[in-house]
């Protein structure tokens, strides 16, 4: 068989930032959850606060670590892997990451040692403002990256000159049509995922009863988050799905799986299988009108279907299709556990529901099985281009021998596969560990430069341990 | 013209700025990787390890910076640079993924230790050399079909010299530093190490400078003709100054040791930022050599340029924001300043 190095390439390319994306999903949320938990301790003094911090401290770190390997991979892999796209898009996306790295990678790293290791070092108001900083870090990526990922979606404030992309109006590519919402969608579904983590956690450790009241108080805080992100995430992304229609109705027609060049009241299609051959679905079930009505607002509404563009600038409709399906999927199962779990408290029994606790311990990977399908609908759906209508993704291809691209991808798919499976078995380790006891945590605390601290520490939690 | 000219050598120089930046940070602590088999113990392996298990990550991110500013500043070369160095870039990544899981796996393991002290080990070597084989790529210079072609042309006897070479001056930046943090036998071990490699780093890179001078008359002529070559001969002079006088303070580190007197603390930091101004003269003199090229004879810096509406959408990020990474960046260390064994565990 003949070697593509263009598919090579880009089957490395997809590989590689699939990786790395599960990592930064959970980090963004659970960053966050960790600030909120440390601000709540200080503000409070309630050591559960920050029993549930120091808990959710190392599974972040690793997660962190993950995240910053393979994230190091990608910003090379542009000129490696796509030397012609890095070429005539650089002076576009070039600036945008170097934004990223000067606003969000400096200051991640930078106060990540001290919200890490600095427990004994700095003061805990200090401390508290490193761990915001890097949770605020994480926003700043997203904001960079996502702006940059918006713009080969709907490509705006530019001009071309001599083949090469020169910037126009920088607000204009950096809030392109497409960013907001994109944005939006992703930062909810990156607390969304840290989120569910931690729910699933907690509810693993209730049903098993360890850790009670830290599993307790992670359990409720989570689920009321769950109860206002997951109906919001709702919202945004339909308000996302109709940007789509309005600039790629090419891959809104793939997500829904419409042929026909123009379709009114289309139906929402529950499951089908695409045939790109035939051009038309098999096995259709589907609910009649709703797929324009939710669209167009209109139950005969018009919708623009895959025939009405070329064979080759078609994406590949059933991953889109069944990618679209399971991200929904996912979303709807969380919408109906974050109501289950207000139901179950309003009725005071749901701490004790053991059939909930444990179908909700199995929920730890649904927000990042959530993030890639997105991801899947939203990069497959822009195929064949990879800025959309200007720039096919096989004419910017590297001009590499494929058996150098095949070499790589190798030691990728195995060196990736290795620390995933690592990482899965010292996140087990860790939430087996469980958190520190209230006891070790104040000794924790006593460090050389913080005596005041740890003093004022011990005060808060003697109290805390006479009561039981 | 003026203007057109300015903003594409700033960028340059910020380009410079940061790979020196990059080279002398993670320079210590890929070097502490290198030293790693050389220590024995898992109190020293621990050691070792904590103290630049704070850092790591910040050094690192100079190196995405470095990426980046040849990205937005300069795509044409960093898209022509990147392929063409295709292999020793993807090897330089995977040694840097292993290098740099090791730190947060290596502590929260029992059985698998051993495994992550080899990672930590041979990923930070593997990530040295890549950087040093790319290094003699750039001095060596290519030919001009070999970007498009992306031959294997930069695997030459030279250039696998200057990756032991670079590996070299990282274990060297690491053993300074280690005088630096720690007390007592791993200081001790640190300080001779360090003599040694010193000697070796002096030599390659006078071997590298001569075989330089002799395969390229361009740089022969900049560096002799004309009566800016006095400056430059500067440049040879001070660095021979800076390596006497580290390796007399690594020698005194060992003497006050071994006379059991309290060692100064003048002597214990002095070699760090001495075998930093050696790599700092040894890169002047680099780019003395191949100024305006980022690709030797291919590729200027200002052909590569991008636009300027691109080079002047950065800047205010990089007038304001530079300043304060270093600031904070400061302040790190400054928090995480003294011995290794002064502060506690962690998180």
């Amino acid at each position: 068989m003949e070697l593509d190095a263009a598919l090579l390439s880009r089957l490395q390319f997809a590989f590689t930032v699939s990786f790395h994306i599960i990592f930064p999903s959970i980090t963004i949320g659970l960053a966050t959850l960790i600030a909120i938990w440390e601000g709540l301790w200080l503000k409070t003094g309630n050591p559960v606060y920050l029993q549930l911090a120091k808990f959710w401290i190392k599974p972040f770190a690793i997660t962190f670590g993950m995240g910053v390997v393979s994230g190091i991979v990608l910003s090379y892999e542009f000129g490696t892997n796509f030397s012609e796209f890095s070429r005539i898009t650089g002076a576009v996306l070039g600036p945008l990451m170097a934004y990223e790295v000067l606003t969000a990678f400096f200051l991640e790293a930078g106060f990540l040692g001290i919200m890490l290791f600095g427990w004994q070092r700095v003061g805990p108001k200090l401390h508290f403002m490193a761990t915001v900083v890097v949770a605020v870090g994480t926003w700043i990526s997203a904001f960079w990256i996502i702006a940059a990922n918006s713009w080969m979606h709907t490509p705006a404030g530019h001009i071309i000159v001599d083949g090469v992309f020169q910037v126009q109006s920088w607000w204009q590519v950096v809030f392109n049509p497409s960013m907001p919402y994109r944005l939006a969608h992703m930062l909810l579904a990156a607390f969304i995922t840290g989120t569910f983590v931690v729910l699933a956690t907690s509810a693993w450790q209730l049903r098993h009863s360890e850790h009670k009241n830290m599993a307790r108080k992670g359990l409720s805080m989570t689920l009321w988050l769950a109860l206002i992100l997951t109906p919001l995430q709702a919202y945004v992304g339909d308000l996302h799905g109709l940007n789509v229609k309005e600039h790629q109705p090419v891959k809104l027609a793939a997500m829904e799986g419409i042929w026909a060049e123009r379709e009114a009241g289309a139906p929402l299609l529950l499951f089908a299988i695409p045939d790109r051959v035939a051009e038309k679905n098999h096995f259709e079930i589907g609910i009649p009108k709703l797929a324009s009505l939710i669209l167009t607002h209109d139950p005969d509404g018009e919708l623009m279907g895959l025939k009405a563009v070329p064979a080759d600038e078609r994406p590949n409709v059933a991953v889109v299709f069944f990618s679209f399906r399971i991200m929904v999927g996912i979303g709807v199962l969380m919408i109906l556990v974050a109501f289950t779990g207000a139901f179950l408290r309003w009725r005071g029994s749901l701490y004790q529901s053991r059939w909930f606790l444990t179908a909700c311990s199995y929920l730890a990977p649904s927000g990042i099985l959530a993030v890639l399908a997105g991801w899947y609908v939203v990069e497959v759906g822009r195929q064949p281009w990879l800025v959309y209508g200007l720039v096919r993704t096989i004419d910017v291809v590297s001009p590499l021998p494929a058996e150098r691209v095949l070499f790589s991808l190798t030691l990728f798919v195995l060196t990736y596969s290795l620390l995933f499976g690592v990482y899965l078995y010292f996140m087990r380790k860790l939430i087996r560990k469980g958190p520190p006891p209230l006891e070790k945590l104040s000794q924790q605390l006593i460090g050389v430069k913080a005596s005041g601290y740890a003093v004022a520490l011990a005060k808060q939690i003697k109290p805390e341990q006479e009561q039981h | 013209m003026e203007l057109q000219m300015g903003l594409p050598l700033f960028y340059f120089l910020l380009l410079g700025f940061a790979i020196l930046m990059y080279v002398l940070l993670d320079g210590f602590d890929l070097g502490i990787g290198i030293l790693y088999p050389w220590f024995n113990t898992d109190a020293e392996h621990d050691h070792l390890m904590r103290s630049i298990s704070h850092v790591w990550d910040g050094n690192e991110t100079w190196l995405v910076f470095g990426g980046v500013i040849l990205f937005g500043a300069f795509p044409l070369a960093y898209a022509s640079i990147a392929s063409l160095l295709y292999l020793p870039i993807m090897l330089m990544l995977i040694g840097l993924i292993f290098r740099g899981v090791a730190f947060e796996y290596r502590f929260k393991s029992h059985t698998s230790k051993v495994w992550w002290n080899r990672a930590f080990a041979i990923g930070s070597s593997l990530a040295a050399f890549c950087q040093g084989l790319m290094l003699g790529v750039l001095v060596q210079g290519v030919d001009a079909d070999s970007v498009a072609s992306s031959s294997l042309q930069w695997l030459t006897p030279f250039s696998l010299f200057t990756g032991l070479a670079v590996m070299a001056g990282y274990a060297l930046l690491g053993c300074t530093y280690l005088t630096m943090k720690s007390r007592g036998d791993i200081q001790q071990k640190a300080a001779r190490y360090g003599q040694r490699l010193l000697l070796f780093v002096m030599l390659a890179m006078l071997l590298v400078s001569l075989f330089t001078l002799y395969q390229q008359p361009e740089i022969r002529e900049r560096w002799f003709g004309g009566a800016h070559s006095l400056i430059l001969m500067l440049l040879p002079l001070m660095a021979i100054l800076a390596a006497r006088l580290l390796y007399r303070d690594l020698g005194r580190v060992q003497r006050q040791f071994a006379a059991e007197a309290e060692i100064s603390i003048r002597h214990e930091s002095r070699p760090f930022w001495l075998a930093a101004s050696l790599f700092l003269l040894a890169f002047a003199g680099l780019v003395a050599g191949l100024f305006p090229y980022l690709l030797p004879h291919q590729i200027s810096f200002y052909a590569a340029a991008a636009p300027d509406s691109s080079l002047s959408f950065m800047l205010p990020g990089i007038l304001i924001f530079l300043p304060l990474i270093l600031a904070y960046t400061l302040w790190g260390y400054h928090i995480f300043r003294g011995k290794v064994e002064d502060y506690e565990e962690g998180y």
